[in-house]
Parts: C-alpha cells; structure tokens; sequence
C-alpha cells in the first residue's frame, strides 16, 4: 500500500472544499450584496448578480456534495464524528441552504409578479448571510480540537453546543462571510458591463477586503485559546512564512489592482487569497484531520476502497472538468481585453 | 417520541419528499428533449414552446430536488452516524459516482436552461441529453446504495468486526439491478403519466387545443412504454425479494406462517394479536407461483424469525397492496391509450396529413379515456411512495439487512423531535409553494386552437 494514500485523498477533499468556497463562497456573497444594495442602482446590481450565479451556483453547489460523499467513503469515522457534533450547526445551514436555492428557483421560474419575486429574494438573501456563518462556526469547531469521541460528556451544552458557540466560532463563521462577500464583490466587478455599476462594486470589494483583514486578525487572536494546534502551526510551522508571504501578498495585489482596475488580476488575486487562508487551517492541523482524536492515517478507510475512489475520481474527473471548462466558457467567457 | 422514531420518521419524511423531485428529475429532461427534437424536426413552433416550457417547470423541481438532496447526504451522518462508520467504505463508491452524475447533470442544466441563445441548436439538445442520461445514472446510483442495505455484499464479518471489504462486490449486491430497473421505469411512468394527466385534463375542457394534444402524446409516448413494462420489472424484484429477504416478501403478503402452495393475498386486514390475515381474498397457489413461478414452492412465512424482526406487516402489507393496484391500473391506462393513439395514427396515414398527428387527435377525441388519464396523474407518485414505504419498513428493524439493527445507528444526540418538526415544515411550506407556482404556469398555458395553428409562422431553429 502506498502509505500517502489516506493524505492524496484528504488532499481532495480539500481541494473540493476549496472549489466550493471559491465558487459556492461568492454565490452566498452575491446574496450579501444582494441583501446589501443600496444607492441609485440597487436594481441593476440584483439583476447583475442573479445574472452571474443563475447558470452556475447548481454545479457550484455540488462542489460541497462531493466533499461530503470523499469524507464519508475515505474518513468514515470523520463523517460520523462531525455529524453527531455539529447537529445543530449543520441543520440549521441546511435550513439555510434548502430556502437559498429554493427561493432562488422561486425568483428566477416563479412568474413575473414584482412583490413576489422580492420576497424570495429577501429569503434568499438572508440565508445567504446566515448559512456561512454556521459552516464557519462549523469549521471553527473542528480547528478548535473540541469535536471527538473524547470530547464527548453527558453535558448537553458542552458535547452538542460551545464547540462552535464561542466566541472563535462566531469570529470563524464572520470571518468566513466575509471572505465569501470579497470574493462576490470583486467577481462581479468583472461581470458588470457598465460603469459606475463596476464602481459599486470595486467600492465593496475594498470594504470587504477591510472587513476580511479585521475578522481574520481577531480569528487568529482568538484562536490561541482554542485551538492552539492551528494557531501554532500558522504562526510556528517552517512553511508558514512563506505562506503568510504569500498571503499578505495576494491581499495586497488584490487591493492594488482593484484600486487600478485591473478586473482578472484582482480576480485572480483574490481567489488565491481565500485559497491560501483554506490551506493554511488544513495544514495546520496535519497530520490531524479532526483533532484530537483522528489522524488522517488512523481515520481512512481500507487500501481498497480508497484506491476505488480514487479511481472513481479520475473517471469522474475525465467527465467533469471538460463539462465544467464548458459551462464556465459559455457564460463566463465575456472579459473584455482591457480589463487586463 | 423515543430518538429512534424521530430519527425515522425525519429521514422517512425527507425521502418522500425528495423522491418526488428525483423522480421528475430523471424523467423530465426527456420529455423536454423530445419536445425540442420535434421542434427542430418539424419547425412547429409550438413544440418549442413546450419545450421550453417544461424547463422551466424541470428548473423548478431540479433546484428543490438538488437542496432536498444535500440534506438527505447530511442526513445520513446527522441520524445515523451508526451506519456510516460502518457503510462508508463499503457503499461510498456508488456515492461518488452519483456525486459525478449530479454534477452532471447540474452543469448541463445551467446549460440548457440559459443557454438557448448562446449554443447552436445541435448542441443544445445534446446539453438535454445529458442532463436525461445524467440524471438517470444519478438516480441508478442512489438505488444502488440503496439495494446493498438490502442484500448487503462485499465484505466478511469476522469475530464481530468487518473485514475484506470490496466495494465493487457491494456494488454489484443481488438487489441492484431489479431495484435499479424498478425505480428508472418508476421515474417514467410516475412523470411521463402525470404530466400525460395534467395535459388530459386541460383537453376534457378544451379538446381542439393543438398544444395540449403534443404535450399529451410525449408524455404518453415517455411513460406508457414505461407503465406497461413496471409489472414485469416489478415480478423480477418480488421474485428476488422472495430469494433474499423472505421476511419482507412474508410482510408484503401478509403471510404469517410458512406454507407450501402459498395463496396471492389480496387486500385484508393483518390482525397482529392472534397473527392471522382477516377478510382477504386469497387466490390458490399465487403466492408460490408469483414469488419462485412454481405453485408449490415452500413459502416463508413471518414464523420463521422471532417476532421481535417483523417488520410493521400492516404498513409494508397494505404500502405494498396500494403500489400494485395503481401500477396494475396505469399499466391498463397505458395499453388503453397506446391503442387507442396507434388506431388513430393509422387512420391518418392513408390520408396525406400526417403531421397532424391522427393519434394525439383520436386520443383527444376520446373522452371516457381522456377522464381515464386524467384519474392517473398523481398515481405514480403514490405508488412510487407506496413502493418505497415497502422496501424501507419491511427492512426493520434493520438499517443494514441483517448486520446492523436501526437503532443501533441513530445519533446519540438528544432532542431529535425539534429537528424533524423543523423539516416537516419546511418541506410542508415548500410543497406548497412548488404546488402553487407548477398551478400558475400551467393555467398560463397558451391556448392554440386547431384551426389556428397551422396558419402561425413556422419558426426556425436558429
């Protein structure tokens, strides 16, 4: 057996989690911006983003799915674990994600009445917000090491609610919203063919840049009490220099090209941001992938059934990359040159 | 209300919702395939806007089936921790895959719903096909999952503790390929005859309306063929059943003790106190004939486990009773109609007019079968349900068949009623509002008259 089996497909699952956030993420910011519009285009910067998310955001949501089904096949235990612990966090994001996409089927195939189309918009908006607070929340709780067998009491509240209620779950799942809602703003600086609509939002990726910066200093000022494996590995690591370098660094190109307008860079820019931050949590817990209890080695699944997978992946794979090269160049192919 | 039957019923209530939407799911990117094939055969405008039309109501359905689905993959982990640890690595693989056929079908949805002025014609209809072929091989996977906590193969059991796994071994569990089959022509026949119902009905008040008359024939044309093969699919899963999980089939028949010359009961009242099966029709010998087509094979009965592994007979008896009678009538439904269109198609071949489709025109003509189709519109999901509730309840009290009991799975987390209050509200409030808005487009439809439609401009595909 090739003992970096179990990493390869934590790895994936990663990389999945990754393509949701940097796709699903800006689909829930474009309901922040949603919820948020304001000023003489508040009209036209819905539209925009209903636009921009209608043909994609299934196919964006499916990226989530796919984490989940590698978690449960590859790190069973995982699944479980997560499940038992995270029951309220996740139930109450699946409320949020089943009134997301219903209400914006509802808006987009409903019918033509004005009022009603508002009102699904309100939903969609709102759990827009809500639903990436409780996945960060979520995430929090697994980096703060408090989700395990051994972590489990017969105290309600402790087992079942303060693993994410605290005060670095709240900054995780405010910092998440936040890195979702830069990611939308500066993707829809691209989308926009007007103007002073572009504006609006090159003026809103800024302030969520801002907003992305605070809510991650006071995360990582927090997380020292929590969870001080992640924090340690951050700040400690022999890569982390490189990759606070590398973070700092995309930040300030984002902000730099979205000052001089350079719509792609700032796109490209920002993406990698948001994904560097991701791989920084999922590093800094190696070799763990729910601390304390499970390693990556000690949570996989038999020999077999992870190279199943993996064969499955590069099956699947070999269908789903072309067909999303597709999807994206139909309707996301229209940059203009000067944008550049 | 114990953790147990919370969990139960939550996950219960989740799949009958979302088995509607996967369903249509399947079904419906045929339909709207055909009706766009059509239109790029014929021109006839009014199949496009059919097509068109059935998308957007596909759309709909697809985004709530897409969100009912992400929640019944949490599900598993959320109620039932118990059997994931154990089933990840056994049956993950037929979820991977699924997860690549929704993906699939996802992006060729996008696709085809806001891609019909940016793609050619060609390339459009084929995004249609691959959402239909996707969308079936999503659902195939799923059931196949399903199949395994039915006959569950691919590993040993040794000393208490699950080694050798094979997932391909699991894939290829005995139950796969009938339940496989069963549940594809279930999505069918269930979608094809509903909106075949819709459309009927539309012509009991107007029977002249062309557009009404095309919609009718695709839908027959998608779930007649499908209606009329169920009963022998449904004879290759019974027969299986009857191999692998005799107590189920003993449920499912109602039969408590184990006999030779088994009798077909139909219909009665499963009186659980004495055990016996009150005011039922029995015919001789059926049950043998019907379960191992031989009329005296030994038949096991309820008796031959301890009554603490019978399932609830009463529920799985009459869950099951309900799904053969209405399978049993949209088959005949569906024969009715295919003879009584084909008669029609060829009464206009000898005359030169035959694109106006002599067997839509009889079928609309004929108001006794039109009340017939009518009848049929919610049957297939019925039964669908009704088949599910089957196979599910007359597994307990075990998740994984006789390997893992239900109850050893659940979640140890405390206060489960909340949750599934919550998501029977949801769902109940969603229905609702899919109810509501499938109602408004389908009043909105648009009112072709015979004698007008064939003076409208034929429009091209671009």
């Amino acid at each position: 057996m090739n003992p970096m089996l179990p990493d390869v497909l934590a790895g994936i699952v990663i990389v999945s989690l990754n393509a949701y956030v940097l796709l699903a993420g800006a689909d829930f910011g474009g309901g922040v911006w949603d919820l948020l519009a304001t000023g003489p285009r508040k009209e036209s910067q819905r539209h925009l983003i209903a636009e921009a998310i209608g043909p994609v955001w299934e196919a964006n949501h499916v990226w989530l799915i796919l984490a989940l089904v590698l978690l449960f096949t590859c790190f069973p235990p995982v699944f479980a674990q997560l499940g038992i612990q995270l029951h309220i966090p996740f139930v109450l994001a699946l409320i949020g994600i089943v009134l997301r996409g219903s209400a914006f089927a509802f808006r987009s195939y409903g019918g033509e009445r004005d009022d009603a189309q508002r009102r699904w918009g309100r939903v969609f908006a709102i759990a827009s917000v809500g639903t990436p607070l409780l996945l960060g929340a979520a995430l929090g709780a697994v980096a703060s090491g408090k989700i395990g067998p051994a972590e489990m009491s017969d105290r309600f509240w402790t087992t079942y609610v303060s693993p994410w209620l605290n005060p670095f779950g709240v900054a995780v799942g405010i910092f998440t919203l936040a890195c979702f809602a830069f990611l939308a703003a500066v993707y829809l600086t691209l989308e926009a063919e007007d103007a002073a609509l572009r504006d609006d939002f090159r003026r809103r990726a800024m302030g969520a840049q801002l907003a992305v910066i605070a809510s991650g200093v006071i995360a990582l000022a927090l997380s020292g009490g929590v969870a001080p494996a992640v924090q340690q590995g951050l700040l400690g690591a022999p890569w982390a220099t490189a990759l606070h370098i590398l973070g700092g660094g995309t930040a300030l190109v984002s902000v730099g090209a979205l000052w001089r307008r350079r719509w792609v860079v700032a796109r490209i820019a920002a993406a990698s941001e948001v994904s560097l931050i991701l791989w920084g949590w999922a590093l800094g817990q190696y070799p763990f992938i729910l601390p304390p209890d499970f390693t990556i080695d000690g949570a996989a699944a038999p020999t077999f059934t992870l190279e199943l997978v993996l064969g499955a992946l590069a099956l699947g794979g070999a269908v789903l990359f072309p067909s999303l090269y597709y999807l994206f160049r139909i309707f996301k192919a229209k940059a203009p040159a000067s944008a550049l | 209300m114990s953790s147990l039957l919370a969990a139960r019923s939550q996950m219960g209530i989740s799949l009958a919702f979302h088995i509607v939407f996967a369903l249509v799911g399947m079904a419906m990117p045929v339909l709207m395939v055909v009706a766009e094939r059509r239109w790029h055969v014929t021109g006839d405008e009014i199949y496009h806007e059919l097509a068109q039309r059935w998308a957007k109501g596909t759309a709909i359905l697809f985004a709530v089936g897409a969100v009912s689905g992400t929640v019944l993959s949490f599900e598993l982990g959320l109620l039932w921790p118990g059997f994931m640890r154990v089933a990840g690595p056994i049956i993950g693989m037929p979820f991977s895959l699924e997860g690549f056929a929704f993906f699939t079908e996802a992006i060729f949805l996008g696709i085809y719903l806001y891609g019909w002025d940016r793609i050619s014609p060609r390339a459009h209809l084929a995004a249609g096909v691959a959402v239909a072929v996707s969308g079936v091989a999503s659902g195939i996977f799923v059931v196949i999952a399903n199949a395994w906590m039915n006959t569950p193969a691919g590993f040993v059991i040794d000393a208490g503790r699950i080694t050798d796994i094979d997932p391909l071994a699991a894939m290829a569990n005995p139950a796969a390929l009938s339940q496989a089959i069963h549940m594809t022509l279930a999505a069918y026949a269930a979608t094809g005859l509903a909106v075949a119902g819709i459309h009927a009905s539309l012509l009991l008040k107007d029977s002249a309306n062309v557009f009404h008359r095309r919609a009718l024939v695709i839908a027959l044309l998608v779930g007649g063929p499908a209606a009329v093969l169920q009963p022998l699919s449904g004879d290759l899963a019974a027969r299986q059943v009857a191999r692998y999980q005799p107590t189920k089939l003993a449920a499912m028949e109602a039969l408590f003790r184990t006999e030779r010359d088994a009798p077909l009961v139909l219909g009665g009242w499963p009186d659980m106190r004495i055990p016996t099966t009150r005011y039922a029709i029995r015919i001789p010998y059926g049950l043998s004939l019907l379960a191992f087509h031989d009329p005296h094979a030994v038949v096991r009965g309820l008796d031959a486990v301890q009554r603490a592994d019978w399932p609830n007979v009463p529920a799985v008896h009459w869950s099951f009773q309900l799904m053969v009678g209405l399978g049993t009538y949209m088959a005949l439904v569906a024969l009715w109609a295919g003879w009584v269109g084909w008669k029609g198609e060829r009464g206009t071949r000898s005359a030169e007019r035959r694109s106006e489709n002599g067997g839509g025109a009889a079928i609309a003509g004929h108001r006794l079968l039109l009340h017939a189709i009518t009848l049929v519109t919610p049957m297939g999901f019925v039964a669908t349900e009704a088949g599910w509730m089957t196979t599910e309840l007359g597994r307990q009290p075990w998740v994984i068949y006789g390997v893992l009991r239900t109850a050893d799975a659940v979640t140890p987390m405390p206060g489960l009623v909340a949750p599934l209050i919550v998501f029977t509200l949801l769902y109940c409030f969603l229905g609702v509002i899919v109810a509501l808005l499938l109602y408004r487009q389908i009043l909105h439809s648009p009112n072709v008259p015979e004698s007008l439609w064939k003076f409208m401009t034929p429009g091209q595909p671009r």
